[in-house]
């Protein structure tokens, strides 16, 4: 495992459901265990979305932030499977 | 293409969320894996309950392809990736796709004329043995 964890920022703004779920797991997928995805929503859906899928693959939903007009997710990558 | 969406919003959903997904295409849906169709697939507004207008209009000459362009065009504004590329997704997610035989040799369609992405041809009877356990979405 590398030692620097990183910070993806993800923009899937004006895409619905599935886009910012399967525009996160493209991101999920290159990243290491402790890294950090930032994903850009405006889909409503998504904040509730994000957090069934952090839930079911043993990820950490660190925040969701309200920004104007969209929201920021933030995820923390803590289990991946092969 | 209105009712291979969901089927393949759920299929794909599924599978960035750790499931094992299998789509099993029968009957009318086998045309959504045809070669030649699965680009160009309609939305049909005779007998579809959700259209915003009184069903028997959908009879008017043209209207399928207005619902269509209509559907066609909102998928675009929210950024839906077209049909093709949903099943080139899913297949990139790990989902396996199944094609019906008895659909195959009832309509005449070989399976040269079906998209790659099929894995394979099967029946029924494999197609409830892999969901055994599992849930079975039927659309």
């Amino acid at each position: 495992m590398s030692a620097v964890s990183q910070h993806k920022v993800v923009d899937s703004r004006g895409s619905f459901c599935p886009g910012p779920i399967t525009d996160l797991f493209k991101a999920y997928r290159s990243s290491q265990v402790g890294d950090v995805i930032e994903l850009l929503a405006t889909d409503p859906a998504a904040k509730a979305d994000v957090t069934a899928w952090a839930q079911r693959s043993g990820n950490e939903l660190l925040d969701t932030i309200d920004e104007q007009g969209y929201i920021r997710i933030i995820v923390k990558i803590t289990k991946k499977r092969s | 293409m209105d009712m291979v969406y969901p089927a393949l919003m759920i299929a794909t959903t599924g599978a960035t969320m750790g499931k094992e997904v299998h789509m099993f295409f029968t009957f009318w849906g086998l045309s959504a894996v045809d070669k030649k169709k699965v680009g160009s697939l309609k939305v049909a507004p005779v007998g579809n309950p959700g259209m915003p207008m009184p069903n028997i209009l959908g009879m008017i000459p043209g209207m399928t392809a207005m619902a269509t362009r209509m559907m066609n065009g909102r998928m675009a504004k929210a950024k839906v990736p077209s049909v093709p590329e949903m099943f080139k997704m899913a297949k990139d997610l790990g989902v396996q796709l199944h094609a019906c035989s008895t659909t195959m040799e009832v309509m005449g369609i070989p399976k040269e004329t079906l998209i790659d992405e099929i894995d394979d041809v099967v029946g029924a009877a494999t197609m409830l043995s892999l969901g055994e356990g599992g849930q079975i979405i039927f659309i």
